[in-house]
C-alpha cells in the first residue's frame, strides 16, 4: 500500500504545475550549469583520479566547487581531515543558504529535509527564493512551493551528471584551453541580472563583487562568505537607515 | 593508449567523506527540529544574500587571473559578460532572456579567447 502511495505522490509531484514551471526556470541556466559540470568531468580524470572514483565523486559529492577545491589535494595526496575540512570551508555559502531555506522545509521530515538539502546547489537556492519571497503557511501552498524546488533541483541534478559524466568519458578529447566553464559564470551572471531589480540589491552586487576580490587572498574560497555577510551587513543597515531617519519619513509623507 | 588511473579505497573513502559534508552544509539549518527561529533582523537581511553570493563568484572569475586583478583590457571574459549582461537587459522582458545572456556571452567569449589569446 506504502509503495502506491508513494508512486501516487510521485505521479502527482511530477503533474504539479509548478513543477514544471521549476524545471523551466532551470532550464534557461542548465546550458551554462552543464558546461561547468562538463569541465569538473575532464578535470577529476586530468588529476589522475580513476573513472570509477571520478564517477562516484560526480554522482555522491555533487557539488562543484566543492570537487573542484578537492580534487588537486587528493592528487596530491593531502590528508584526509585537510580535503573535509577545505570541502567544508568552500561550502559554508551553502550553511548560509541554509539558514535561509530553513522555515521553507521545516514542516517536512528529516529524511525529506536532508534530501532537499542535499540537492540545493547554488542556482536552486536563488531561483527558489526569487519565486518565493516568504514561505507558505497552508498545506497547498507548501506543496506547491515544494514542487517547484524540485523541478528545479531535479532537472538540475540531470543534466549537471549527464554533463559531468560526459566530461570523465571524454576527458582525454576535451580541450580545457577553449574555457569552456566560462558558460556556468555567464550563467550565473543571467541571474543576478534578473535579481538585479532593486537599489538595495545592486549596492548588495557591487559591495559583495568588490569584497569578494579584496579578500581573495584567504584561503579555502572565504572570500565568499566574507563578501556575503559584507554585502548582507551593509544593505541591512541602509534598509534601516532610510526606513526610520526622519529625512526618509518626511520625504515618504509628501 | 591513455594509461587507466587505478582506483584506491582511500580515494572513495575521501569520497564519502565529501558527500556527508555536501549533505551537512546544505541542511546545516534544518537538521534541528528544535523550535527556534532565525531573529529577524536575519531573517531581513537573507533577503540579499543571493544576489550577494551570486556576485561573490562572479566577479573574482572575471577580473581576476591566478589570484591577481588582471591589468589590462584585453581579457575574453570582460566582453563577454558586458556583452551577455548587455543582452539580458536588453531582452529582460523575453522568457528566455538568462538563456539568451549564456549563449551571447560565448558567442562573444569563444573567438575572442581561442583565436585572439585574449
Amino acid at each position: 500500500m506504502s509503495q502506491l502511495n508513494a508512486i501516487t505522490n510521485i505521479r502527482n509531484l511530477f503533474k504539479h504545475p509548478e513543477f514544471r514551471l521549476g524545471a523551466t526556470h532551470m532550464s534557461a541556466v542548465s546550458p551554462g550549469l552543464a558546461a561547468w559540470g562538463l569541465m569538473t568531468g575532464v578535470a577529476m580524470v586530468n588529476s589522475g583520479m580513476s573513472v570509477w572514483e571520478a564517477i562516484a565523486m560526480s554522482l555522491l559529492v555533487f557539488a562543484g566547487s566543492s570537487q573542484l577545491a578537492a580534487i588537486p589535494l587528493i592528487a596530491a595526496g593531502a590528508p584526509a581531515w585537510v580535503i573535509l575540512a577545505t570541502s567544508f570551508c568552500v561550502n559554508l555559502r551553502f550553511v548560509v543558504f541554509s539558514a535561509h531555506m530553513r522555515p521553507y522545509m521545516m514542516h517536512m521530515p528529516l529524511f525529506k529535509r536532508l534530501f532537499n538539502g542535499y540537492l540545493t546547489a547554488d542556482l536552486s537556492y536563488v531561483l527558489f527564493t526569487k519565486r518565493f519571497d516568504k514561505p507558505a503557511s497552508d498545506e497547498a501552498g507548501q506543496r506547491a512551493q515544494i514542487a517547484y524546488f524540485q523541478g528545479g533541483t531535479m532537472l538540475n541534478w540531470a543534466s549537471w551528471q549527464t554533463a559531468s559524466l560526459t566530461g570523465i568519458a571524454l576527458a582525454h578529447s576535451i580541450p580545457t584551453t577553449w574555457g569552456l566553464g566560462f558558460a556556468g559564470i555567464l550563467a550565473l551572471a543571467g541571474v543576478a541580472s534578473s535579481l538585479a531589480s532593486s537599489t538595495l540589491r545592486r549596492v548588495s552586487a557591487v559591495v559583495a563583487g568588490a569584497a569578494a576580490v579584496a579578500a581573495f587572498a584567504l584561503p579555502f574560497k572565504l572570500n565568499i562568505v566574507v563578501a556575503i555577510a559584507a554585502a548582507v551587513a551593509l544593505t541591512m543597515l541602509m534598509e534601516n537607515m532610510s526606513s526610520t531617519s526622519p529625512a526618509a519619513k518626511d520625504k515618504g509623507s509628501k | 593508449m591513455m594509461p587507466m588511473n587505478e582506483t584506491d579505497i582511500w580515494t572513495l573513502a575521501v569520497i564519502f567523506g565529501l558527500t556527508v559534508i555536501t549533505i551537512v552544509t546544505r541542511s546545516l539549518f534544518f537538521i534541528s527540529k528544535s523550535d527556534w527561529q532565525l531573529p529577524h533582523w536575519a531573517e531581513q537581511g537573507l533577503k540579499y544574500a543571493p544576489i550577494a553570493a551570486l556576485a561573490a563568484v562572479i566577479v573574482p572569475e572575471v577580473v581576476m587571473t591566478q589570484g591577481q586583478l588582471i591589468s589590462t583590457w584585453k581579457d575574453a571574459r570582460l566582453f563577454a559578460l558586458a556583452a551577455g549582461v548587455g543582452y539580458f537587459f536588453w531582452r529582460k522582458g523575453l522568457r528566455q532572456a538568462v538563456l539568451g545572456t549564456i549563449v551571447v556571452g560565448m558567442v562573444v567569449y569563444l573567438p575572442l579567447h581561442i583565436i585572439l589569446g585574449w
